[in-house]
C-alpha cells in the first residue's frame, strides 16, 4: 500500500484514461500550463500535448457546449469547471443540450461527457465559491451524478465516469483535495450506481455524501458503545443505489441523511421520499435530514461552520433519532 | 428549394388539420440559404440547425418520409417521435439536430469542428442561427474559441429580419451582423440569402478555407421570414411588407427558376416535371407518416441512457 492524496488520485485517473483512449481529452480553464488552479491536471500537457489538454478562455457556456458537440461526433471530453458555482454559466449547454440531445434524437448517439466540478464548503470562500449543487443535476433526467468522498473512490469513480457513455457530473470535494489515504498500486475501477457501506451498525442508518462522510464516521466512532451507527456513502446519487440504503433501513428502522447542500429540496429529501415509499413499514421513527443551512454561505468562518453539519450536530441528530 | 417550399406548405395544412401538433416554425422564403449552404458541403460534414429546421433537414438530405413521421410523432420518425419538428437528427448524415434554444447549435458546431480537427479529418461544421441567435453570448464565446484554435466551423447567420415578433432594427444595433466577426479575426461576408448561387459561392469559399486548415468564417445571409414566427403566434407585420418578399423579384425559388429559364438550363416542362416529382414524394411521405404507428407508451424511457 502507498499513501496518496485525493488530488493525486484524480490526476492518476486522468492520466490513465487518457493513455488508454485517444478519444479522451481534457478541457477547462487553466488545465494546461498551470495544471489547473488545484493542480489536478498537472503533467497532462507534458505527457499528452496541448492538442488533448485544452486550456480555455473563461467561457463556461462555450466550452461545455463545445464538449457536447465533440461528444456527439466521437470524442470523450472531460471538462473541468473550476468551482461548481461557475457551472451556472453552462446550464443551458448541460441541461438543454448535454442531457437531452441523445434522447431527443431517439438514441442515435452516445453522450460521453464527463463534467468535473469541485465543490464544498469550509474554506471561507463565501457564497459564490461554496455551493453543493448536486440536487439540481439529479433533477435533470439524463445526467449521472457522482460524489467521491475518499481517495480510493476519487480515482475509481472518475475512471468509471470517463468510460461511461452518458453525461456524468462528478463533484469532487475541495476540502479533501490534500488529504492522504492508503490505496493500492496500479489501476482500479469503482462502478457507478453502487453505494459503499462505510461502517456497519445496527441501530441507525446514516447516509452521508461528500465531505460529510468523514464527519459522520467520526461521529459514529464517538457514539460507539452508545448507538450502533451504520454509515452508507451512496457515492453515485444518480442513479441511486436505493437497494443498499433500503436494506440497511430494514435492519435499523431509522434513517438520517447528512449533506452540506441546503436542506430544502436537497438530495436528502429525495432519499427520504424513496425510502419511505419502499420501506415505510420498516421505519421505527420519522426519517430525518441534516443538511446545510438554507442560506447563501456566509464568509466569516464561525458563521460558515454554523451553516454546515458538524460532528456535534450529527451526534445530536443520531441521538434524537434513536430516542424517537 | 421546391421540396422545402412544398413540404412547408403541406405541413401548414396538416397543422391546421391537427394531424401535426406542437410548435412548428416554417422556413418559407428562406430556402436559398439552406440549399446554397448544404450544396457546398460534402458527406461527413456536420450541420447544426435551429428551431426552424425543416429546410436545413431537407437540404442536408434527411428522408422526407421519416421527417414527416417525426412531425406526426410516429415511431418511424427520424428521432423515433422523441424530438418532433424542432429536434430532427440524422447522425449518419452528420446532421446534429435542430435546437429548441435560440443559438443552441452554435457551440455544438464549434465542438464538432474541434472534433473534426482533433481526429485529423478535413470535415467542416456549419451552424445555422438567426439574427436573433446572433445576440446570444455563446456566439461570441464560440467565435473566440474558433479563432484561437483555428477550428473549421462556418457560422451561417440567417438574418430573416424577425426574432419571434421583434424586428431586426429593434434587436441589432448595427446595419449588418457579419462584421461582429471582425474583432475575432474571423473572415466574414454578406450574401444575398435569397439567391441560392450567391449563398453557395460564399459558403464554398468558406468551406475551402476551413478544409485547408484556414479556420472559421462568418457568413450573414440576408433573407426574410415570410410566415409568422410559429404556428401559434399571431403576426402583426405589415401585409405589404410580406407581399413584397413574395414577389418574383424577391422570392428565392422564382428568382432561381427565372435564371434557369433565361439561361436555357431547364425548360418550363422540366421545371413542371420537378414540381410533379416533389408532389409525389410528399404524397408518399404523408402517406407513410399516417400509416406509421405511434411509439408504445411503455417505450418512453428507451433512449435516455446509452449502454
Amino acid at each position: 500500500m502507498r499513501k496518496i492524496r485525493y488530488a493525486d488520485a484524480l490526476n492518476e485517473a486522468l492520466i490513465e484514461e487518457m493513455a488508454r483512449d485517444e478519444r479522451v481529452f481534457v478541457i477547462g480553464e487553466d488545465v494546461d500550463l498551470y495544471g489547473g488552479v488545484f493542480k489536478l491536471t498537472r503533467h497532462l500537457v507534458e505527457q499528452f500535448g496541448p492538442h488533448r489538454v485544452v486550456g480555455t478562455p473563461i467561457s463556461e457556456e462555450g466550452f461545455v457546449g463545445l464538449a457536447v458537440g465533440a461528444a456527439m461526433t466521437g470524442l470523450r471530453p472531460v471538462v473541468e469547471i473550476m468551482y461548481m458555482d461557475f457551472i451556472m454559466l453552462a446550464m443551458d449547454q448541460m441541461v438543454n443540450q448535454m442531457a437531452k440531445l441523445r434522447y431527443m434524437s431517439g438514441g442515435q448517439f452516445p453522450m460521453p461527457v464527463t463534467i468535473r466540478a469541485q465543490a464544498g464548503a469550509g474554506t471561507a470562500e463565501a457564497a459564490q465559491h461554496s455551493q453543493s449543487l448536486e440536487a439540481w443535476f439529479v433533477h435533470v433526467p439524463g445526467i449521472k451524478v457522482v460524489m467521491p468522498a475518499t481517495v480510493y473512490d476519487a480515482k475509481g469513480l472518475l475512471k468509471s465516469a470517463i468510460r461511461d457513455n452518458n453525461p456524468v457530473v462528478i463533484i469532487e470535494n475541495r476540502v479533501l483535495f490534500y488529504e492522504f489515504e492508503e490505496v493500492p498500486e496500479g489501476e482500479w475501477i469503482v462502478p457507478l450506481a453502487k453505494a459503499d457501506i462505510a461502517r456497519i451498525g445496527s441501530d441507525v442508518t446514516v447516509v452521508a455524501t461528500g465531505y460529510t462522510r468523514r464527519k459522520v464516521l467520526a461521529a459514529a466512532q464517538r457514539l460507539d458503545g452508545e448507538v450502533s451507527v451504520e454509515v452508507i456513502d451512496p457515492r453515485t446519487i444518480q442513479p441511486l443505489d436505493l437497494e443498499t440504503i433500503v436494506a440497511s433501513v430494514r435492519k435499523t428502522g431509522r434513517l438520517l441523511v447528512v449533506h452540506e447542500a441546503p436542506t430544502c429540496c436537497g438530495i436528502g429529501a429525495e432519499i427520504v421520499r424513496r425510502v419511505v415509499a419502499e420501506a415505510f413499514h420498516h421505519l421505527d421513527a420519522p426519517p430525518q435530514v441534516l443538511g446545510g443551512a438554507d442560506l447563501p454561505m456566509p464568509f466569516s468562518p464561525p458563521l460558515e461552520q454554523a451553516c454546515l453539519p458538524q460532528e456535534a450536530t450529527i451526534i445530536s441528530a443520531v441521538r434524537r433519532l434513536r430516542d424517537s | 428549394m421546391i421540396t422545402i417550399r412544398r413540404f412547408e406548405e403541406r405541413v401548414k395544412v396538416l397543422y391546421r388539420a391537427k394531424e401535426i401538433t406542437g410548435a412548428i416554425h416554417l422556413y418559407i422564403g428562406e430556402e436559398a440559404t439552406a440549399v446554397g449552404t448544404c450544396e457546398a458541403l460534402e458527406p461527413g460534414d456536420y450541420v447544426t440547425s435551429t428551431h426552424r429546421s425543416h429546410g436545413h433537414c431537407i437540404a442536408r438530405g434527411l428522408d422526407l418520409k421519416r421527417m414527416m413521421a417525426e412531425m406526426m410523432g410516429r415511431e418511424t420518425g427520424v428521432s423515433r417521435g422523441r424530438g418532433g419538428s424542432m429536434h430532427q437528427f440524422d447522425i449518419s448524415l452528420g446532421f446534429l439536430g435542430g435546437n429548441g434554444i435560440v443559438g443552441g447549435g452554435i457551440a455544438l458546431a464549434t465542438g464538432a469542428a474541434f472534433s473534426a480537427k482533433y481526429r485529423n479529418t478535413d470535415r467542416v461544421a456549419v451552424c445555422f442561427f438567426s439574427e436573433g441567435g446572433a445576440n446570444q453570448g455563446v456566439l461570441f464565446e464560440s467565435l473566440n474559441m474558433a479563432s484561437l484554435w483555428t477550428l473549421p466551423v462556418i457560422f451561417v447567420c440567417e438574418n430573416n429580419r424577425y426574432a419571434a415578433t421583434t424586428p431586426v432594427e429593434k434587436s441589432v444595433c448595427s446595419q449588418d451582423i457579419a462584421p461582429r466577426a471582425e474583432p475575432f479575426g474571423v473572415p466574414w461576408s454578406i450574401a444575398d440569402g435569397n439567391d441560392v448561387l450567391d449563398v453557395y459561392r460564399h459558403v464554398s469559399e468558406a468551406v475551402a478555407r476551413a478544409r485547408q486548415a484556414g479556420g472559421a468564417t462568418f457568413i450573414e445571409c440576408k433573407t426574410y421570414r415570410v410566415e409568422p414566427h410559429c404556428g401559434i403566434i399571431a403576426d402583426g407585420r405589415d401585409k405589404r411588407e410580406i407581399e413584397l418578399w413574395r414577389t418574383p423579384e424577391k422570392d428565392p425559388i422564382a428568382r432561381f427558376e427565372h435564371m434557369l429559364l433565361t439561361e436555357s438550363i431547364l425548360t418550363p416542362e422540366e421545371i413542371a416535371g420537378v414540381r410533379q416529382e416533389v408532389e409525389r414524394d410528399l404524397d408518399e411521405a404523408i402517406e407513410f407518416a399516417r400509416k406509421s404507428p405511434f411509439p408504445a407508451p411503455e417505450t418512453a424511457g428507451d433512449a435516455l441512457w446509452a449502454d
